[in-house]
């Protein structure tokens, strides 16, 4: 049996700011040198994923023209995608795809533009952005691990009472800013400001998120052959040094 | 460049008259440049305290006006091209430096040459305006020619957003007298776009040979959407990043016909290009010696600028000849000789296109890649994700990384499929530039590709340490 890493790519052609491509070519990359295949499908405006047959779905941010496009559209697969989640399915959202995902965005205008409400969070337009460098600390792979990336937005996430944040910031502002976490984590669906991109630096989460998806097409246990991350492992203990 | 230095307007604001304030700012000029800082941006910044509108003031007095020119990419070398080409005329050319495109800037350069009267020594001001100051300048300067080039993604951590920045210049060129002609991009959806804001006297120039791209677009492309609708726009042709000829399917908007053209664009690799100039006036053969269809795209503006300015083609033809690739971006010379090319490299279109130009040259390539992430670098490296650099990787025979980031730059060789036994990363970046010329082979060239600060850097480090055929000095940063 051929195994397959199954990725939709949800709106590749708009939301794609911040070199996000670099995650998608990460998790290809490592998905080939351990012999796995990959079936990459992207997904735009008024079309619908088959969504039981993909295993990771992966949305990113775009700037405000691309976003309000997808806003409305998104409405549409929210269900869907709710659905793949509930089953296990890996959801990857960064930056502006993570605020989609939330309850609503309150513009600098007021407005307010509703999500899909698949994370319980909101997210309001700050005055200022917050850029830099970011480290954060997760234990989302089961012991406490350092995240490094780049985070660049204008607007504040806040969690609702009892959700869980990806992890707790370290360097940098992370979701708000004031309460320390960064992201959010519900089931296997994770929604973060950190691009840089994220991925290929940071392999143990890669990897981690590679196992839960394959495990949510060939059940539990899958182990993953080691992998020579020497290089990568020197790039986020550079990024770690960074900081903030 | 000169950051965070506090100046109040206090000294300042006791002296009226505008003579004593430029004798001022001139010595103060002077005394910076004495103490070791490079004194571009700082004496403009300080006059600009006390009179916010002498760049308005002194370059109106210009005799043949000011050219404004600003872009994402290309401000600089086309810059330099005008420059030349007006030399050619004979014409004293006031310019602000690169690096100090910013009202300070702009300011220090009208303030260069005047006399303790208030008058330009200079016939006609020369100005690139960073993309984000340009309706702070604009509307000063009443520009004879507002050159408006392109707009792509750079340094996103500046500015945020496209949409914004084009709103700045939409602002910009509401805020310019009737007379302004406005020179555009009829190939950038974006900046062909803006002439919706003033119809009138708008020259657009485009490249008119839909062979002269590669065809596909590049993952760094930023604006594929109508500028009237929003709807996704065709491409018939692409050139650089989401410069092509375009049409919106939609509402029926299209890229406007080009009054000045490069027709039979012949990319010849790092010896530079040919194309046929064809305008109004006639039509002439033209050679740059700079790479790349980017820079093909830099005389076209460069000419359309000088066309506007009522140059005929000859005086641009010759004046872009007399360009010579030691002014660009791109340098050539020998170090501990080695035949070396450095190519400057400061976002993902710009670095796409030394990709597209490096794969014209024959043979595997030996690179050093110096990537810093300081602010004038933009401190977000992600955007080396977005470059193709799996066209690239193919041809490497070996690379060495280097700068503050040259991990992640290791990785994303190794990413793009560069084994990584052919990657070395060296941090620092003398022994880097050592290992890079060690493993070039005689006979070979070493490529080096450093963004911005590594760019000035490494040039420190070749002038102090290494042998070399010529004197680099200060022969493009200054
Ligand atoms: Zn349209």
């Amino acid at each position: 049996m051929e195994v397959k890493l199954r990725i939709a790519h949800l709106y590749p052609d708009l939301l794609n700011i911040y070199a996000d491509r670099g995650n998608i070519i990460a998790l290809r990359r490592r998905c080939q040198w351990r012999g796995i295949g990959v079936v990459l499908d992207g997904f735009t405006l008024g079309e619908e994923p088959a969504w039981m047959d993909y295993d990771f779905f992966y949305l990113s941010g775009g700037q405000d023209r691309e976003q309000n496009l997808v806003c409305g559209d998104l409405q549409q697969k929210g269900a869907g995608l709710e659905e793949a989640v509930e089953s296990g399915a890996v959801l990857l959202s960064i930056c502006g795809g993570y605020q989609l995902l939330g309850e609503y965005y309150r513009a600098a205008d007021g407005g307010t533009m509703e999500g899909v409400g698949l994370f319980q969070a909101h997210t309001i337009a700050g005055r200022d952005r917050c850029i830099g460098n970011v480290v954060i600390e997760t234990t989302v792979t089961g012991s406490p691990l350092k995240l490094a990336g780049f985070e660049n937005h204008a607007g504040r996430t806040w969690l609702d009472e009892g959700q869980e944040p990806l992890g707790r910031v370290i360097n940098g502002h992370g979701n708000n800013d004031q309460d320390g976490g960064e992201g959010i984590v519900y089931r296997n669906a994770i929604g973060t400001y950190l691009h840089g991109p994220l991925l290929p630096k940071n392999t143990a989460f890669t990897d981690h998120l590679l196992r839960l998806a394959l495990e949510h097409r060939y059940g539990e246990g899958v182990e993953l052959a080691p992998l020579d991350d020497s290089l990568e492992e020197a790039a986020r203990q550079a990024a770690l040094r960074l900081g903030g | 460049m000169i950051k965070n230095m506090e100046f109040t307007g206090k000294i300042q604001e006791s002296i009226p008259a505008m003579a004593v304030k430029v004798a001022v700012s001139r010595l103060i000029g002077a005394a910076s440049g004495r103490a070791g800082h490079s004194g571009t941006s700082l004496p403009g910044k300080v006059v600009l305290t006390a009179d916010k509108r002498i760049i308005g003031r002194i370059s109106r007095k210009y005799r043949e006006g000011t050219v404004i020119v600003s872009a994402t990419n290309g401000k600089t070398t086309t810059s330099a091209m005008i420059a030349s080409i007006l030399k050619k005329k004979g014409l004293k050319v006031s310019r602000n430096r690169e690096g100090a495109n910013l009202k300070a800037g702009v300011a220090s350069a009208v303030l260069a040459d005047v006399s303790m009267t208030g008058r330009p020594g200079s016939e006609i001001g020369l100005f690139e305006v960073d993309e984000a100051a340009l309706p702070g300048v604009a509307w000063q300067c009443s520009p004879r020619i507002m050159l408006l080039m392109n707009l792509f993604r750079d340094q996103l951590d500046r500015y945020g957003e496209l949409e914004h920045i084009a709103g700045l210049w939409r602002a910009a060129l509401r805020s310019l007298p009737e007379e302004t002609i406005t020179v555009l991009n009829a190939d950038d959806p974006m900046v062909a776009g803006m002439a919706s804001v003033r119809p009138e006297r708008t020259i657009f120039y485009g490249i008119e040979d839909a062979g002269a791209g590669g065809g596909k677009m590049q993952h760094a492309s930023d604006s594929k959407y109508c500028s009237e609708c929003g709807a996704a726009l065709r491409y018939e042709a692409v050139f650089v990043g989401h410069l092509g000829m375009y049409h919106c399917g939609s509402c029926g908007n299209a890229r406007p016909s080009p009054t000045v053209q490069a027709r039979d664009v012949r990319l010849g690799g790092m010896a530079g290009s040919r194309f046929t100039l064809v305008a109004p006036e006639g039509r002439m053969e033209m050679e740059i010696k700079l790479p790349g269809l980017y820079n093909v795209y830099n005389a076209l503006a460069a000419a359309a600028a000088c066309m506007a300015l009522g140059m005929d083609l000859r005086t641009v033809s010759e004046g872009l000849a007399d360009f010579s690739a030691a002014f660009g971006r791109v340098e050539k010379l020998s170090i501990e000789g080695k035949a070396v090319m450095l190519l400057l490299v400061k976002n993902p279109v710009g670095f796409n296109e030394v990709v597209r130009t490096l794969m014209i040259e024959p043979g595997r390539k030996t690179l050093l890649l110096p990537l810093n992430d300081r602010t004038a670098d933009g401190r977000d490296i992600s955007w080396i994700w977005d470059v193709d650099m799996e066209v690239l990787a193919p041809a490497v025979a070996a690379a060495v990384t280097s700068g503050t980031r040259a991990w992640e730059m290791a990785m994303r060789l190794k990413y793009a499929g560069v084994g990584p036994e052919r990657i070395e990363a060296v941090t620092d970046l003398r022994s880097a530039l050592e290992r890079a010329l060690e493993l070039t082979g005689t006979g070979e060239t070493l490529y080096v590709l450093p963004t911005y600060t590594a760019m000035l850097a490494l040039r420190q480090e070749i002038h102090r340490h290494f042998s070399t055929d010529r004197e680099l000095g200060d022969l493009v940063w200054k």
